[in-house]
């Protein structure tokens, strides 16, 4: 995993006459990995920042001094600011966990629509597996869940984020073996991505056969833990067709959150932030579910997948395993999903929103490993927390 | 060397009353008197209405078992395998737990099984609700 930063194979040339863009609209010009991915010992967590702000820039034929805005999570925008040597005339530190950089996108789409920057630099870095540099931010004793769920046991996500799915599952009759079937397809999909962490191919009989970390979760249904990092740069669309990368535009999006305790959440089998985030990014977007080709849903367990295809729309509810089980979402199905492998096989840092975003600009420009053919319109989907908060990115690689 | 002890939770001003409920063996929840909200986690307004004309209640402290996982690796102060569960009290509101007293299994561990609260105490000052299958 040495691959390089993810610059277009060719651009489009410039002699196309540019078609005129909604006013106000705004163009994904820059987007970049760290340069590694996976075990990274020998780079900090701000270093990881920077080393993928340095390639998105260079993806952009930008310098940092050309950033008037920022937007971080993970670390400060004010040490990001600094140590990149940028001065913001707006930034954002929104940190609600891994779909920070989905409601970045949207809080930038509003700032450069209203003149307060031009050009934006969205960072994540994280030494997730190494531990190099890396803040932590846990909540106290005294927190609302310091008092009212660490003290029965949780260790992290794998003991929280999953609590609610053997409620999903008998409320719509969803086997084990159902759930297994995500993490199968995705691993499909990262075998035709070099970058991707885990590429062997796997069963459904190797999933339930993994190690029980907190049943019904075995290992191969929840994510990797690996370093790296990820940025993006944004730009008002009329500026766009100056940058040397074929132009990804944000047709709409969507934020929401709901609770920080898990066991807090009202429905059990559906994530209220994700409904409203989803159903704010469609309409803003003003396309409906048929208009997709591509979509990304942060898989930071094998159950997330399956409460985003419904809670965004695409399956009634209780039909998504199913609908996964009937290979629509896998390689040649009609919607693909999760086609970089996912938190499950690609690579999962602590807050993978950022690769989300990253997969959908790649499968936008048109150089993505296991490239959608024709693909015009994604949707990139993130969970912050364990089901606390959500933020919903619509793209398209034509002018709105 | 003592054994490592559970996390310890330590209250606020807005929750003393529920770990004092506890202390003494009483499960309190609040309730509106604005709009009959019943609510968990403490708070000294209605997070449905707004109002913070809210009073203190007891609990029955029966409910059902709502949802779980059955941790399978170490944390301090518990033996693996043991569950973290959500139990839906009788008045509506939902709470962490771990189930006790009986066994830390799938089949043991039935959905929806009616559970009741016993009381393990941590120290003077905290004691924790854990719930139990209601017996026959």
């Amino acid at each position: 995993m040495t691959a390089g930063s993810i610059a277009p194979k060719s651009v489009a040339p410039k002699s196309v006459a540019p078609k005129s863009v909604a006013p106000k609209s705004v163009a994904i010009v820059g987007a970049a990995e760290t340069t590694k991915l996976g075990t990274i010992p020998d780079l900090s967590q701000i270093q990881l920042h920077a080393d993928a702000a340095l390639n998105a820039l260079a993806d952009a034929g930008l310098k940092p001094k050309d950033i008037d805005g920022i937007a971080t999570a993970g670390e400060t925008p004010v040490t990001l600011a600094h140590y990149l040597g940028i001065t913001p005339r707006w930034i954002d530190g929104t940190n609600v966990g891994g779909c920070s950089f989905m409601i970045h996108v949207r809080h930038a789409v509003a700032a450069l629509a209203a003149g307060y920057c031009t050009t934006v630099l969205i960072t994540h870095g994280e030494s997730g597996r190494s531990g190099i540099g890396r803040s932590r931010n846990v909540p106290g004793p005294s927190s609302l869940s310091g008092q009212f769920e660490a003290p029965f046991g949780p260790m992290g996500p794998p003991t929280l984020f999953t609590i609610p799915a053997l409620r999903y599952m008998k409320t719509y009759g969803v086997t084990e073996e159902q759930v297994a079937m995500v993490a199968v397809i995705q691993r499909e999909w990262a075998a035709r991505n070099p970058r991707a962490s885990f590429r062997d191919p796997i069963t459904v009989e190797d999933v339930l056969k993994s190690r029980m970390i907190a049943y019904p979760f075995r290992l191969l249904m929840c994510c990797l833990v690996t370093d790296g990092g990820g940025a993006l740069i944004l730009t008002t669309a009329d500026r766009a067709r100056d940058f040397p990368t074929k132009p990804v535009y944000v047709l709409g999006t969507g934020e929401s959150a709901e609770t920080p305790m898990v066991s807090q959440m009202a429905d059990f089998t559906s994530s209220r932030a994700f409904r409203v985030s989803g159903a704010s990014a469609f309409a803003s977007a003003g396309i409906t579910h048929k208009d997709v080709d591509h979509l990304m849903i942060y898989d930071a367990f094998a159950h997330l997948p399956i409460y985003g295809l419904e809670d965004l729309g695409f399956v009634p509810r209780g039909e998504a395993a199913a609908f996964i089980g009937a290979r629509n979402t896998a390689p040649g199905g009609k919607l693909p999903l999760n086609t970089n492998g996912g938190g499950l096989s690609y690579m999962h840092s602590g807050m993978y929103g950022m690769y989300a975003l990253q997969e959908s600009v790649r499968q936008m420009r048109g150089i993505a490993p296991a490239q959608v053919p024709g693909a015009r319109i994604s949707v990139c989907h993130g969970v912050g927390g364990m089901f606390a908060a959500s933020g919903t990115v619509i793209m398209s690689n034509e002018a709105p | 060397m003592a054994e490592p002890k559970r996390a310890r939770p330590e209250p606020t001003p807005e929750t003393l009353h529920y770990w004092e409920g506890t202390r003494l063996g009483e499960l309190r929840l609040q309730r509106c008197e604005a709009c009959a909200h019943t609510y968990f986690p403490p708070r000294p307004f209605c997070p449905d209405c707004g109002s913070r004309q809210v009073a203190i209640l007891q609990a029955s402290g029966k409910g059902r078992l709502f949802s779980y996982v059955i941790h399978h690796r170490p944390v301090p102060g518990f033996t693996p395998p043991y569950s973290i569960a959500v139990v839906e009290l009788e008045e509506g509101p939902r709470l962490m737990t771990n189930i006790v007293n009986c066994p830390q299994t799938p089949e043991a561990l039935a959905l929806d099984m009616q559970v009741e609260v016993v009381f393990e105490k941590l120290d003077d000052e905290i004691t924790l609700p854990l719930f139990q299958p209601v017996k026959g």
